[in-house]
């Protein structure tokens, strides 16, 4: 059986174009996919797994159960991830943090949650990806590599694709791409600025001030030459449609949000001369998803606290580093993301000393440390659901195999019941 | 026993995105993670041949990883994203949440 | 099975004008009192108390990415503005923009049972109706703009408006949409190289249209298709001093054709442009009058903080530059734009004294109730839970004048609103917020209480003081459920839903597959919001 516009829930890409062949409920070839996208579909196991309580093979009751009396039992839970399930489960998530005045955080604030803060500071002006490809003559790549980490973003939506105003594809299109070394992405750049590593906010602000017509009584910012850098302002100023892609070179070197407000207000004073947009590369394939559903229930996109029964916001002291890295959480969910492979030393190490659940499709790191291990569908391949692209538009996810394990939100559910059952 | 002061990034390769479907106990996600990139100029001012181990040591933590001749400025490292990187960052977040990752100082030491 | 006895029932729509009733109800719906056994129902006795069908809102901006968006940037709206979790209820935060939970409680807990999303961009209308899915009680629909959108502006200009008729229908059915949406007609378009079109007859870049032409066009749709709503328009030049004439112009580029105009406050600027603002409320309630095929709703403005949202891509853009504030801006490939910013009113703020008169001042020289309705436009003019403070107003000469009195002495300075002695009447008051709108957006069993109407009713305790009358009803019921009892939320019930699915000849699918292919970067299979998306939702036949 062939399946086509199968959407790939890799990267913030979406792509919805995956074409993928099953024979005997196994993925045996994908087509158009990414070396990422191809190695998850083909990747992704059918057998049935059953959940383990320390290590020990149970019933779903039993390890339901477990898990919501360790929720119930905790004083300040954590529940992490969410960036690699479904809406459908994000949303169950959430109301799970409520009913427990839990803190709840999403892999959003390891990536792009200095870019949320920037933009609670001055705004986004920003569109859809396919105003890109029909529209803009001027992409900006800062501080991301899509070459790598979103591989079809330039065939897709960006520099390679040919769009209404941009039939000539590349040819119609000028690229730049800034960044602290070179990269697959620096050498497709028709321009390429090397900023020495935690000057990106000096270089946006040096182009805000050429912008506004200002000398610099330098030669040069950040490393780069002041005269490139003017080069920069003029082609901005005088293109059709422009945009910067900014990623974690942005948000995660020095200045992290004060990075991206600089970023974001160089990008709304470029509209007094033409149309220019910004856009965050989002990374995990429903991380967008994840700020979504989270604002829509909390009125925050990520680092919300339940424990006074109504949502509070503060990154720094609801964020699951911190948390974790200061031995404050006692109990931890983690949904579709692996913390241990990703967080600082000291904030993994927390998830080993305290009761940790795991939801996820593959035995990660983290549910090689923790207590419950909760072995779902992977959503995108043997489950249905919805995820919003980078750009935030929603897709919706195949179910392309067929696998024994619940889903994410049909375990939420369950801990639902179990956890309103201990409490009431 | 050489040692020498550099910059660290850290960040996402196509390899250590498609490795992580294979499972982060597979050898590909070992070997698309475990490894430190240096430029020719620094490997060759260190004298140290690609595929030595080094250890990386920053006030956080410290890693021990293949070295690998790369594409980046001298007095920059890259490692990507993973266990090893991990235990190099800070897990201080400064009041944003996000750990610092890019631009630590980082020592070498050739073992 | 349910009966409300011995109330003062305003029911507008059956001609009931404050008559001691009673009501019965079973199975969720008004059903005749000969189908009750008596002593099985429960009887809530109103005497003293004020019946009224629960309220209708035609247009407030409460779901969907802008909204999201808009929660999103402004955490400083929320953080003193938070509800607690019960046993019963979701906890939620935001004051101009409330989480969706949150946002169904308070809309119960004001009496309104029913409101209308007033704009989404269909390829991000799956997001929406997420969201709609987690706004608890209330039913809801959502319009889907298409005052810019490529396929039906290629249409127009090839002169093949059955073409676009086909695809309006297929584009409704495939985002689960209510009403045609149309704003800023071709502007948005225009935006998106920097512009915007200022007059009726302005050439939309790279498609030779003219937004008269875009609003005829789908005014001929909506009648083609036969649908429950009539084209709702957000027109040209919103905000801008001296629209009111572009405003009239496009009432008359309808000829005759029946269409609604949203938030009309914002359309009604007289002077001229880059002079100062003067109310342009008698000119363009004038043209309300005289044109039969108009209903309207206000957007009144409410003092205090407010967040701006709409598909208006160059509009945002101008506030941002005005006020100084955060701008969001979101171009939407192929259909549409949008954008955010937050806003303060303030009396002695001039223009927002001339804003708030407006208002005002249109909803006292309309002179039928039936063709104007309130709204503050939620959030652009004001958050939704004020329409209290907008009831007494219009219902109270004496509170008018007091406001008046705090307002800027330039905007005060020949104003017409002091000379305007008309007082609302509970009647009234029942027409323009639920009668009415239940009668314009063609839902034939909301706002009344006629035998077979869904039994959506609001009670309220009989005080002088209207905007404490009608801020806290006693009892709420919604689809015969109590939902508020002795003026508290004691049940969270799903809302459902609302959307058409009017016919369409299927070989225009064809034609869509080559369009998306082209135009968009998704897949046309990928595209249409599938049934799972509503599980409660229910089809508005079209007739």
């Amino acid at each position: 059986m062939i399946v086509g516009n199968v959407v790939c829930p890799f990267c913030g890409c979406l792509c919805d174009d995956i074409v993928v062949t099953v024979e005997d409920n196994r993925i045996t070839a994908v087509e158009k996919a990414c070396t990422s996208g191809r190695s998850l579909f083909l990747n992704v196991h059918t057998q049935t797994a059953k959940p383990t309580v320390d290590g020990k093979e149970v019933e779903w009751a039993e390890a339901v159960d477990v898990a919501a009396r360790i929720l119930t039992d905790a004083a300040n839970p954590l529940i992490y991830g969410l960036s690699s399930t479904a809406s459908e489960a994000q949303r169950k998530a959430i109301a799970l943090a409520d009913l427990l005045g839990a803190t709840i955080d999403s892999t959003s604030s390891v990536c792009h949650g200095p870019t949320t803060i920037g933009i609670q500071v001055e705004g986004e002006p920003t569109c859809t990806l396919g105003e890109i490809k029909h529209r803009a003559d001027l992409l900006v790549f800062w501080g991301c590599n899509p070459a790598e980490s979103h591989q079809r973003h330039f065939a897709r939506y960006s520099v390679l694709a040919k769009g209404k105003l941009t039939p000539g594809g590349r040819r119609d299109r000028t690229m730049v791409v800034v960044d602290v070394r070179p990269t697959l992405s620096t050498r497709r750049a028709d321009v390429f600025l090397q900023v020495r590593p935690g000057h990106d906010f000096e270089l946006l602000n040096a182009l805000r001030a050429l912008l506004k017509g200002q000398d610099l009584d330098v030669d040069q910012v950040g490393g780069v030459e002041v005269a490139r850098l003017q080069d920069l302002v003029e082609r901005m100023k005088s293109c059709r449609f422009g945009v910067i892609f900014f990623g974690m070179g942005v948000t995660q070197t020095g200045g992290k949000h004060l990075n991206v407000a600089e970023l974001v207000a160089l990008v709304a004073e470029l509209n007094a001369y033409t149309r220019f947009t910004a856009m965050p590369m989002r990374g995990h394939g429903n991380v967008a998803g994840a700020d979504c559903t989270l604002t829509w229930q909390t009125g925050y996109p990520f680092a919300v606290n339940f424990a006074r029964g109504y949502p509070q916001y503060n990154p720094g002291e609801f964020t699951a580093v911190d948390v974790l890295a200061r031995g404050e959480t006692d109990a931890a969910l983690i949904i579709a993301s692996d913390p241990v492979a990703h967080f600082p030393r000291r904030a993994a190490q927390r998830l080993a000393q305290i009761p940790t659940i795991v939801l996820d499709p593959e035995m990660s790191l983290t549910a090689q440390v923790a207590r419950v291990v909760l072995p779902t569908a992977f959503y995108g391949v043997n489950a249905a659901g919805t995820a919003y692209r980078m750009d935030n538009v929603p897709l919706p996810l195949k179910k392309v195999v067929d696998s024994s394990q619940p889903t994410d939100e049909q375990v939420l559910d369950w801990i639902i019941e179990k956890v309103k059952t201990c409490s009431a | 026993m050489a040692m020498a002061e550099f910059v660290l990034i850290t960040g996402r390769t196509a390899k250590q995105g498609a490795a992580l479907s294979r499972g982060k106990d597979s050898s590909e996600y070992r070997q698309a993670t475990g490894f430190v990139q240096m430029s020719r100029e620094d490997r060759e001012c260190l004298g140290v041949e690609e595929g030595r181990r080094v250890r990386l040591r920053t006030v956080f933590g410290e890693a021990e990883l293949e070295l690998r001749e790369g594409d980046v400025p001298p007095g920059m490292l890259f490692v990507p994203l993973g266990p090893a990187a991990n235990t190099l960052i800070a897990a201080d977040t400064q009041g944003t949440g996000m750990p610092d990752s890019k631009g630590l100082v980082v020592e070498v030491e050739l073992i | 099975m349910l009966g409300i006895i011995n109330g003062e029932v305003y029911d507008p729509q059956n001609g009931i004008n404050g008559e001691i009733r009673d009501i019965w109800i079973k199975d969720g719906k008004i059903v005749s009192a000969d189908e009750v056994e008596r002593a099985e129902a429960e009887i809530i006795d109103a005497t003293g108390l004020v019946v009224m069908p629960g309220g209708v809102d035609i247009h407030s901006h409460i779901v969907g990415a802008k909204v999201n968006a808009g929660r999103k940037f402004r955490p400083e709206d929320h953080r003193d503005h938070v509800r607690t979790r019960t046993t019963l209820t979701r906890s939620g935060s935001g004051y101009t923009v409330p989480t969706t939970y949150m946002t169904g409680y308070m809309y119960a807990e004001m009496g309104y049972t029913t409101v209308m999303e007033a704009a989404t961009a269909p390829l991000v209308a799956r997001h929406t109706h997420e969201e709609l899915e987690d706004t608890p009680i209330l039913d809801k629909g959502v319009f889907i703009t298409m005052g810019n959108n490529h396929f039906i502006m290629d249409c127009i200009r090839k002169g093949e408006r059955e073409k676009a008729r086909d695809y309006v229908a297929w584009l409704l059915g495939a985002s689960k949409g209510y009403a045609i949406k149309i704003v800023n007609p071709g502007g948005v378009e225009n935006w998106k190289w920097g512009r915007n079109v200022e007059e009726v007859d302005d050439e939309v870049i790279g498609f030779g249209v003219t937004p008269r032409q875009i609003v005829s066009t789908l005014a001929w749709i909506n009648d083609e298709l036969k649908l429950p709503h009539v084209p709702h328009i957000h027109a040209i030049n919103l905000g801008q001093v001296g629209n009111a004439r572009t405003t009239v112009e496009m009432m008359e580029a309808l000829e005759g054709r029946r269409a609604h105009f949203c938030h009309l406050q914002f359309l009604s600027y007289g002077g001229k442009p880059g002079k100062r603002l003067r109310s342009g409320a008698a000119e363009v309630a004038r043209a309300v009058n005289e044109h039969p095929n108009i209903t309207v709703d206000v957007g009144q403005v409410i003092f205090g903080p407010a967040t701006t949202m709409t598909s208006d891509g160059p509009l945002q853009y101008r506030l941002h530059q005005l006020t100084g504030d955060k701008w969001l801006n979101d171009d939407v490939e192929g259909e549409t734009g949008g954008g955010v910013v937050p806003m303060q009113y303030k009396r002695k703020n001039p223009f927002n004294a001339v804003q708030w008169l407006i208002g005002l001042e249109l909803f006292l020289l309309i002179d039928d109730p039936w063709r104007v309705y309130l709204t503050t436009d939620h959030p652009n003019a004001g958050p939704f839970f004020r329409y209290p403070q907008v009831i007494k107003l219009l219902m109270d000469r004496d509170y008018r004048a007091e406001v008046c009195e705090g307002l800027h002495p330039r905007a005060k300075k020949g104003a017409l609103l002091p000379e305007l002695d008309r007082e609302y009447s509970l009647y009234e008051i029942a027409i323009i917020t639920r009668a009415g709108t239940a009668r314009a957006l063609g839902l034939k069993n909301k706002g009344h209480l006629g035998v077979g109407a869904d039994a959506d009713v609001t009670i309220y305790a009989k005080l002088d003081d209207k905007e404490e009358m009608f801020a806290r009803p006693h009892y709420v019921l919604k689809g015969g459920e109590v939902v508020v009892r002795d003026g508290q939320l004691v049940r969270e019930l799903p809302g459902r839903t609302l959307y058409v699915a009017p016919p369409y000849d299927p070989g225009i699918e064809r034609d869509l597959r080559a369009h998306f292919e082209e135009c968009y970067t998704i897949s046309f299979d990928n595209y249409p919001v599938a049934p799972e998306y509503l599980p409660h939702g229910e089809v508005v036949p079209c007739s």
